[in-house]
């Protein structure tokens, strides 16, 4: 593998960029691995970097059906943060955040992590309180949040509408400085390449069409590209979850909803943070390229349709466009989605699934971007060793039959109000 | 934006509807602690059809039952239910 | 370049480009107008920020944008070659700097060997802040026009529609088949993202044709057809429907009426597309430079817009098309010095033409921004002639996105090369040009990758497509993102075939087989503001008036949100601040009596045989043993067992009850009632009518609250939750006494249309009590006192009754929703967060602060809510504490280090004022 670096591209610029290898192999698959992935986003793959990494283990594939970083990895708003209300969210976020800061110089691979801030907006004193609580939650864990007044937000946000007649007035709120956005592509690519120099078989084009059994063991997988045999098997296939935990007979507490985001044509710096709000269900970002990237609600109707929906679109633009109303002359040039997997209490799933030897990686929600490499360290820990890391370990798929639940908004079991 | 026929208002836009939860997850009110759990939160959440529970909220708010392909939105299927479908 | 080529008239307009004032003809675009004047530089490349002119006629035009407008009309990224000149039009190139002609950002361009395709994957590692120092310059090298800092003074507005056959295209087929469909009877609407209609036949004017159009278009319209024009259909989305953007002011233009564009939601029967196909360019080293320019769109120039935009003309094609071009420039007056054919064989219109056969361009070189000389291969013989336009027609990329976008897939047709539709799957079908594109000649490209662009906004060349190749980025897509081809605001339309051409060749495989990106709405793009439409002003967010919005206005309070509603949150005197106030209000209310309005609160009425049994199973409190004229606290379960709401039940008649619970619930509670009635239980005989806005409520509370209900209704009040029905100024009301205070308390009901004079009357009586208005804070103050529960606040979505002390008032009997949840284990282990109080000992308690034990430990509970003790003084709060029923007496730090603010506090029960509930009892 080449070392990428300032230098490598200098010594390119003298021979036309020629001498770079591919970031991946391509290759067969074997007959046997001691561990299988289902999935080559960028969780699959961050578990597949930590398996062998962390763990040591070499005789890794990840199986994708398509191309890897193809399905939520390179469909989000990539919006990397750590601040949540609930001790276990954050402290599982913060363990990622961490991992982000260091991201690019571990991967050898530049994933553009900007932790540029990522603030919440509050529009009224009962909304400041509730982001003081979620702000001060963090701070007792020893997670950077802090309060910002009206002005300290219109200083950082100058384009953002301040008016007191605003429907929902800006009252102040939470910044996280250490959060931001991230090259969402970079961070697939760069475990993939990660993974790969380690020797692990990052197989595309390869879609599991079953699992092969020997009593309430998984030992193997049917795939386009034949039987392949394993000790464990992973999945981590995100809003296809549901399906392909049916192919082992599992039903899962989530249902796949479709995710809408849309970015504009590109303009000059215009958004230097992240902004999000309490009472608003809209995200507003500004990628390197000068796109500003917009995202709301899901559709709230179940949906493996990897298309929007102008009715949720249109808004989650008008709320886009109350916050900052110099938006709306910018044009939106593209919109897309993805299948996000709504678990049933609005937090993620990875541990032991019923069926012996298989495993579970799902229930991101519209979440799931800023935890890969989180993801990728505890469901590798929780593969190698067969049981799940402490921070993983409160996010079983048990919780729900037995009641312990981590529902950071409150909203229950129903993906559709929350 | 899907176009749903409504089985009292005949077809109208999406946007007229809600979506509130999916057949298989509605236990027997006689359900078992497990059964009840089972069913609520265990989903079959097929990458195809499923029998969804919509409402026409902003419209004549009469319940359906509406059998959807999750990937091509095709509708196979409207049935009402409520007091008004009882003999 | 040449000089203007056409004599100014009497109708011509004035712009501006960069600062400089020029003139135009009506209908010409910007694009026109500017080559008319002569002008070929108009913008720089996202990138290398090399310089560069107008390329294409249309909405594909990936390199002359500009910004239009000015203030908040500003339009960043404006297409020249779609826009039509007004008269004060200004327009101004974009990233460059100092000026257009002097960029010094062309140094990118001179380091262009370095910014190979995802060279910042490659380097800039370091922490996160080193990254974010070069991110900053980046970021600003990066973007292309500026976006306003002004709101947009327009309006947008929104409509739907349905029809029959929805035409996309006003071009001949699309024209034809919109005669057909409308004088067959059916409701037609045809639509033109042009100003005019006609499309190709534009180009290629013949007498015949424009007689046609006019004949076609007043045949649409005589039979009730509707032509938009200005007007695209940019997204084909569910179940045929087509969204589609009308300009009513061109970018930048002062509207009419003060709306600059629609947004049509249209629902079609079927949907006819036909939109033609966009030429695509050739790739070859430096095919960029201004002057090199699509065949067709010269034509365009020269036919529509008079305008020719060279003297001395270089044609490079593969097929028939571009003669046509070759006769508009010979009829124009331009020398066509060459034909570079890549046919091997004559074919075409080329006679008496300077025609070479198997021949095509190898690079351009220029002087001062302009196209001077053209080389070419002919027969693998390198030749080169001056030239100050490059004509080139690489063939024909049938515009399929909208047949895409609605799911339908696309079929390789080979003498076109290129994608065509194929299945469908919606009531689409595609016809004319886009269906059945001109045939092409297959030639496989041999020149140089290096500064061969394909596309030409993000400037990716075909060596970028052979690194991205080469370092395994392989698939369509990967190669797309690791490219960014096809990223730029023009979405491909001109550079997407090119590079899949390549990335076939690299494959070994036929095009088809290297696969496609994925069409996505819309189709050009869409102003922002057109989506939001009215939405935008209000956030899409409707608010609610109350119904005594006008006598709180009339006193002037602090409002607060709550729910769609903004309510009266103190009512200040003079001098007050909004604690001075809300303190002076509850003392009130402990001392003598107090009137809020509580019109918000949810309310339900359920009648008929089975009300209990429905009323049972959603509360999971007992109800049936109500007596008439009674009422009682009761609370409502999730499924999963966990608390969700909470309010009052009353029994007003034998089998009529009112159910009152939050406001910020209300939705929720009545879907919620609507499900379990109408799906669960279909065949009881229960009514429920959500009679939220049809009551106003009023609450009086105080010890004086008796006697001041008393004199209002003229009879003894109720007791202690019970009701009865009362005339308050000859109009009828419903008294409740419940106590959310702690008082004495009554909750008056009315028609919400006759709530003004009872609320004066109300009024009139608690002031001769000596007491006074009071609003939400206030309430809050008197309520976490009396410890009373708030949805949002204790009950978080996150506890069980068990948690909240309710559960002594579960219904033993069960059947309710969330009974089965609340067997579960976890609601019952130990280190659950229970309700408790918390006294301060030293400092304020600040709400939604931590409690710990320690400072640096880790939070065992928090703060849902703090005041002070009314009457006392003193801070109190309501906290969720783990295994709290069992801390009473111990000490606890509640910090806020978001605000620096700490107390220590003492758990204690959650009841702070009159626990025996004394003072609310007769």
């Amino acid at each position: 593998m080449n070392r990428y670096s300032a230098f490598g591209l200098l010594r390119g610029a003298l021979n036309g960029q020629k001498h770079w290898q591919p970031a991946w192999r391509d290759p067969e698959p074997k007959a046997h691995y001691d561990i299988i992935i289902i999935g080559g986003g960028g969780h699959g793959l961050a578990t597949a970097y930590y398996l062998a990494k962390v763990h040591g283990l070499r005789n890794i594939a990840v199986l994708e059906k398509g191309w890897i970083g193809g399905g939520n990895t390179g469909r989000n708003t990539t919006i990397v943060r750590s601040n949540y209300r609930l001790k276990p969210l954050h402290d599982f976020f913060e363990f990622g955040l961490k991992l982000w800061h260091h991201l690019s110089d571990e991967l050898n691979y530049n994933v553009m992590f900007s932790p540029r801030g990522a603030m919440f907006l509050g529009h009224s004193d009962a909304d400041m309180v509730k982001l003081a609580e979620r702000g001060d939650a963090m701070r007792c864990d020893g997670i950077d949040a802090d309060l910002m007044t009206r002005d300290e937000v219109a200083k950082l946000e100058p384009l953002l509408d301040m008016s007191r007649s605003a429907r929902f007035p800006i009252e102040g709120g939470l910044i996280q400085r250490r959060g931001g956005t991230a090259r969402h592509d970079a961070v697939a690519w760069g475990y993939a390449r990660g993974a790969d120099s380690f020797g692990v078989d990052i197989i595309q084009k390869c879609e599991v069409t079953g699992f092969v059994r020997n009593g309430n063991a998984v030992v193997g997988v049917e795939t386009t590209r034949g039987r392949i045999g394993a000790g464990r098997v992973g999945i981590c296939v995100a809003g296809h979850s549901g399906h392909v935990a049916g192919l082992a007979g599992l039903k899962l507490p989530i249902e796949s909803q479709t995710l809408q985001a849309m970015v504009t044509e590109g303009v000059k710096p215009m958004i230097n943070s992240v902004i999000m709000s309490q009472s608003l269900h809209c995200y507003i970002s500004q990628s390197d390229k000068g796109g500003i990237v917009f995202g709301g609600d899901p559709d709230n109707w179940p949906s493996y349709a990897q298309r929007g929906h102008p009715m949720v679109m249109e808004g989650a633009i008008a709320q886009g466009l109350a916050l900052v109303p110099s938006l709306s002359r910018l044009r939106m040039v593209r919109t897309w989605s993805g299948v996000t997997d709504m678990s049933f209490d609005g937090s993620p799933i990875i541990g032991e699934t019923p069926v012996r030897n298989l495993y579970l990686n799902g229930g991101w929600c519209y979440g799931g971007f800023k935890a890969t490499p989180a993801s990728g360290w505890t469901y590798a820990h929780t593969l190698a060793t067969g049981s799940p890391h402490p921070l993983n370990a409160p996010f079983s798929l048990e919780r729900f039959m037995t009641g312990a639940t981590i529902d950071e908004t409150g909203t229950g079991p129903m993906p559709s109000s929350r | 934006m899907m176009l749903i026929h409504c089985p009292h208002c005949g077809p109208r836009a999406q946007s007229e509807f809600v979506y509130e939860r999916t057949v298989d997850s509605v236990a027997p009110t006689d359900a078992t602690t497990d059964q009840a759990m089972q069913t609520l939160f265990t989903r079959n959440n097929p990458r195809g059809v499923d029998d969804e529970i919509w409402r026409h909220s902003f419209g004549c708010r009469a319940w359906m039952v509406i059998t959807r392909h999750r990937v091509t939105n095709e509708i196979s299927h409207v049935r009402a239910v409520g007091p008004e479908t009882l003999p | 370049m040449t000089g203007p080529s056409r004599p100014s008239s009497a109708t011509d307009i004035n712009f501006t480009f960069d600062g400089k004032r020029y003139s135009a003809r009506r209908g010409d675009t910007l694009a026109a107008a500017l080559l008319a004047n002569g002008i070929g530089l108009v913008g720089r490349s996202f990138k290398y920020h090399r310089p560069r002119g107008i390329m294409t006629a249309g909405v594909e035009e990936p390199s002359a944008l500009v910004t239009v407008g000015e203030g908040g009309r500003t339009e960043p990224n404006t297409r020249a070659t779609d826009v039509f000149v007004y008269d004060g039009l200004v327009a101004n190139s974009q990233n460059r700097w100092p000026s257009l002609s002097l960029d010094f950002g062309a140094i990118f361009g001179l380091a262009a060997p370095l910014f190979s395709a995802g060279f910042y994957y490659k380097t800039f590692f370091g922490s996160a802040k080193r990254w974010m120092f070069y991110e900053h310059f980046i970021r600003k090298a990066a973007g292309l026009g500026n976006a306003p800092t002004e709101s947009d003074p327009d309006r947008f507005s929104q409509r739907a529609a349905f029809c029959d056959v929805l035409v996309v295209g006003a071009g001949p087929s699309g024209l034809a088949a919109a005669v057909d469909a409308a004088e067959a009877g059916q409701r037609v609407i045809l639509v033109e993202q042009d100003e005019i209609l006609g499309a190709s036949l534009i180009r290629d004017p013949q007498e015949l044709y424009s007689v046609w159009v006019q004949n076609c278009a007043e045949r649409i319209r005589a039979a009730g057809g509707r032509i938009l024009t200005r007007t695209t259909a940019s997204g084909y989305w569910e179940h045929d429907l087509v969204t589609l953007t009308q300009r009513l002011a061109e970018p930048g233009q002062v509207p009419h009426n003060g709306v600059a564009q629609r947004l049509w939601h249209v629902r079609a029967g079927q949907v006819l597309l036909a939109t033609g196909s966009i030429e695509r360019p050739v790739a070859f080293p430096n095919n960029d430079r201004p002057g090199v320019m699509l065949s067709q769109a010269v034509r365009t120039y020269v036919r529509r817009y008079g305008v020719c935009p060279g003297q001395r003309v270089v044609i490079a094609t593969n097929n028939d098309d571009a003669y046509l071009t070759a006769h508009a420039l010979q009829e124009a007056g331009a020398q066509i010095v060459a034909i570079l054919e890549a046919r091997p064989a004559p074919a075409g219109q080329g006679q008496n033409l300077p025609v070479f056969n198997n021949a095509h361009p190898l690079s351009t070189k220029g002087a001062r921004h302009c196209l001077k000389n053209v080389s070419g291969s002919v027969d693998g013989v390198t030749k080169s002639w001056d030239a100050d336009l490059l004509a080139v027609s690489g063939g024909f990329t049938p515009v399929v996105h909208l047949h895409c976008q609605a799911g339908g897939t696309l079929e390789w047709n080979d003498a076109a090369q290129a994608f065509v539709p194929a299945q469908s799957r919606q009531n689409v079908k595609t016809i004319g040009g886009a269906a059945a594109p001109a045939p092409v000649f297959n030639a496989t490209p041999v020149a140089p990758a290096k500064k061969s662009f394909v596309d030409f906004q993000n400037d990716v060349t075909l060596a970028d497509v052979d690194l991205a190749w080469a370092e395994g980025y392989r698939s369509v897509e990967h190669l797309k993102r690791y490219t960014t081809l096809g990223m730029a605001t023009d979405q491909g339309k001109t550079s997407n075939m090119g590079a899949l051409a390549r990335l076939a060749e690299k494959q070994g495989v036929a095009i088809p087989e290297a696969g496609l990106t994925t069409f996505r709405p819309p189709y050009t793009p869409v102003t922002m503001g057109l989506f939001a439409g009215a939405g935008a002003k209000d956030a899409g967010a409707h608010k609610r008036r109350l119904a005594l919005y006008d006598v709180h206005a009339a006193k002037n309070p602090i409002w607060q949100p709550l729910g769609y509603w903004f309510r009266p949150r103190a009512y200040p005197m003079a001098g007050e601040t909004l604690a001075d106030a809300a303190m002076r209000e509850a003392r009130s209310v402990r001392t003598s009596a107090g009137l809020t309005d509580v019109s918000t609160l949810a309310k339900f009425e359920v009648s008929g045989p089975d009300a209990v049994a429905l009323l049972e199973t959603i509360c999971a409190t007992t109800v049936g043993k109500l007596a008439v004229g009674r009422g009682r606290y009761t609370f409502m379960l999730r499924e999963d067992g966990f608390v969700f709401d909470d309010g009052t039940v009353w029994r007003i008649d034998e089998n009529r009850y009112l159910l009152t619970s939050s406001t910020g619930g209300a939705d929720r509670m009545a879907t919620h009632l609507s499900y379990v009635r109408n799906y669960l239980h279909p065949s009881w005989h229960v009514s429920v009518v959500n009679v939220q806005e049809h009551y106003a409520g009023i609450a009086i509370a105080g010890p004086k609250a008796k006697s001041a209900v008393a004199k209002l209704i003229g009879e003894e009040p109720p007791r202690h939750m019970s009701t009865i029905s009362a005339k308050i100024a000859g109009v009828s009301v419903l008294v409740l006494a419940a106590s959310y205070s702690g008082e004495r308390a009554f909750e008056i009901y009315v028609d919400a249309r006759n709530a003004e004079p009872v609320w004066t009357h109300c009024e009139t009586a608690v002031i001769a009590e000596g007491g006074c208005l009071y609003g939400l804070e206030a309430m809050e103050f008197l309520r976490i006192e009396k410890g009373h529960l708030v949805v949002g606040g204790e009950i978080d979505g996150r506890t069980t009754p068990q948690d909240l002390a309710l559960d002594k008032m579960l219904n033993k009997a069960g059947g309710f929703i969330g009974a089965s949840g609340l067997g579960r284990s976890a609601l019952s282990e130990p280190g659950r967060r229970q309700l408790v109080g918390l006294e301060a000992i030293e400092g304020s308690i600040p709400e939604g602060s931590m409690l710990v034990t320690a400072d640096g430990k880790s939070p065992e509970g928090h703060v849902t809510a703090s005041a002070f003790r009314i009457m006392e003084g003193g801070s109190i709060a309501l906290a969720h504490l783990a295994d709290g029923f069992d801390r009473h007496g111990e000490e606890l730090i509640a910090t806020s280090p978001t605000r620096g603010q700490r107390a220590r506090v003492r758990v204690i029960a959650p009841h702070f004022y009159d626990s025996a509930g004394e003072r609310y009892r007769d």
